[in-house]
């Protein structure tokens, strides 16, 4: 019989997976940014689970895990923070949003600008 | 089968659901618009798990403050979503059969646990009450790794000075490009109006009860920042321009009053970032109360984005 942390447990490794499947193959970055930030939460869910399964001592959870994920979720948006300013210079400054360098277009901008 | 048991069934089809819309959508406002449900779908689940304090920190940045600053780049960058090439059909089903083979190999970890249960919990309860502190997640944050928390600090100043520094120079020290929308009599004005006292209220009481109960100094922050957006975005607090001193003050006051306190350990305690007995609930009050301020300074900051125009 399953119980409500195993299906928790589950949906982490899932939400890892569509996560990373996102961030490879869709071609637009703030795509890949959001992807990157539902890989992310389902890391943060098994460790999450993890924290539930430790339940002990009165507490209904570990308290280490918790706080690591607390820790994680902060880092996590400073990244997006960083990764998002990025890209709106990158488009600032060439007028385009992707990291294809293989684009005819690109390329003959880059050469220009060197 | 409880009423619980189905409610959760639910919740976990809903994010799933959500999650997957946000991969395929076609629109990147669209996919932005619903990563604000996920996070609020997510923050659902972590009070499941009962971790309020994570569900808190999830909803205000994993869902507000990110959310907000995706719906932003999505929307300046909508003219280039037509040029995007996506991958091709044999690539796609390569990474699709390699993702699903990594997520089942982490639902293994979680049907069959090691038989031993790793828990830190009895060791974190044993010397809290020396803390002074009841709630057992800000005892991990502010004592056992405060390192770890002080380091989370300085991320965060980090990623503004980042953020700053991906301005032209031309703009260097000038007025972020938020968006203002001044519109006397709005609803949007009303709002700012009688949201932002309650808001700020709640922000310092999120702060002060996180000694004992769920809160703490980054999920009052987060809110304060809330207000302070919300205020600026309804044009009844002008954007202030990023050179000005006491802005900057603000943003490092509270990690360098933590630090301060860390390398008083040295002298007063047995180490680095120890407290002396009996002074550590009110030492880790005063840290907390200044990184609420420069955690809402901030976090406000980063939400606003790099310096877009002079400063008049």
């Amino acid at each position: 019989m399953m119980n409500a942390i195993t299906l928790f447990g589950l949906c982490g490794p899932a939400l890892v997976g569509l996560g990373l499947f996102g961030l490879i193959t869709n071609p637009q970055p703030v795509r890949k940014i959001l992807a990157f930030n539902i890989l992310g939460s389902g890391t943060f869910l098994l460790f999450g689970v993890i924290a539930r399964r430790g339940a002990a001592a009165g507490l209904d959870g570990d308290p280490v895990p918790q706080a690591l994920v607390i820790t994680g979720i902060v880092v996590a948006f400073a990244a997006t923070a960083m990764a998002i300013a990025l890209l709106l210079r990158l488009f600032e400054e060439t007028g385009r949003a992707s990291l294809n360098s293989s684009n005819p277009n690109n390329a003959s901008e880059t050469t220009d600008a060197s | 089968m409880t009423l619980t048991f189905i409610f959760n069934v639910v919740l976990v089809a809903l994010l799933l659901t959500v999650a997957t819309w946000i991969i395929v959508a076609r629109a990147a406002f669209s996919a932005a618009v619903a990563f604000v449900a996920y996070g609020l779908l997510l923050a659902l689940v972590w009070v499941e798990l009962s971790a309020i304090d994570v569900a808190l920190t999830e909803a205000a940045i994993g869902s507000g403050v990110t959310g907000m600053l995706l719906l932003g780049a999505a929307s300046r960058l909508r003219e280039t979503e037509a040029t995007a090439v996506p991958a091709g059909r044999p690539l796609t089903s390569a990474v699709a059969v390699l993702c699903a083979l990594i997520a089942a190999g982490l639902a293994a970890i979680v049907l069959f646990p090691p038989s031993i249960v790793f828990t830190l919990a009895p060791q974190a309860m044993a010397r809290l009450p020396e803390s002074g502190l009841g709630n057992p997640v800000a005892g991990v944050l502010f004592v056992y790794r405060a390192f770890d928390t002080l380091l989370e600090k300085v991320v965060l100043v980090l990623a503004l000075v980042s953020v700053w520094s991906l301005a032209p120079d031309r703009f260097w020290g000038g007025v972020p490009g938020l968006h203002v929308y001044q519109q006397p009599n709005s609803v949007l004005t009303l709002l700012a109006q009688l949201l932002a006292p309650l808001g700020i209220v709640m922000g310092i009481y999120m702060f002060w009860t996180g000694a004992n109960n769920p809160g703490g100094a980054f999920q009052g922050g987060t809110v304060l920042a809330a207000m302070w957006v919300l205020v600026m975005i309804a044009g009844l607090q002008n954007v202030p321009s990023t050179d000005r001193r006491a802005l900057r003050y603000l943003v490092v006051l509270g990690p360098s009053i933590f630090l301060t306190i860390g390398l008083a350990g040295f002298l007063l305690a047995n180490g680095f970032l120890a407290y002396p007995p009996g002074y550590a609930k009110p030492l880790i009050i005063v840290a907390e109360a200044a990184l609420t301020l420069s955690i809402g300074v901030t976090l406000g900051l980063l939400t606003a984005g790099p310096p877009e125009r002079v400063a008049r």
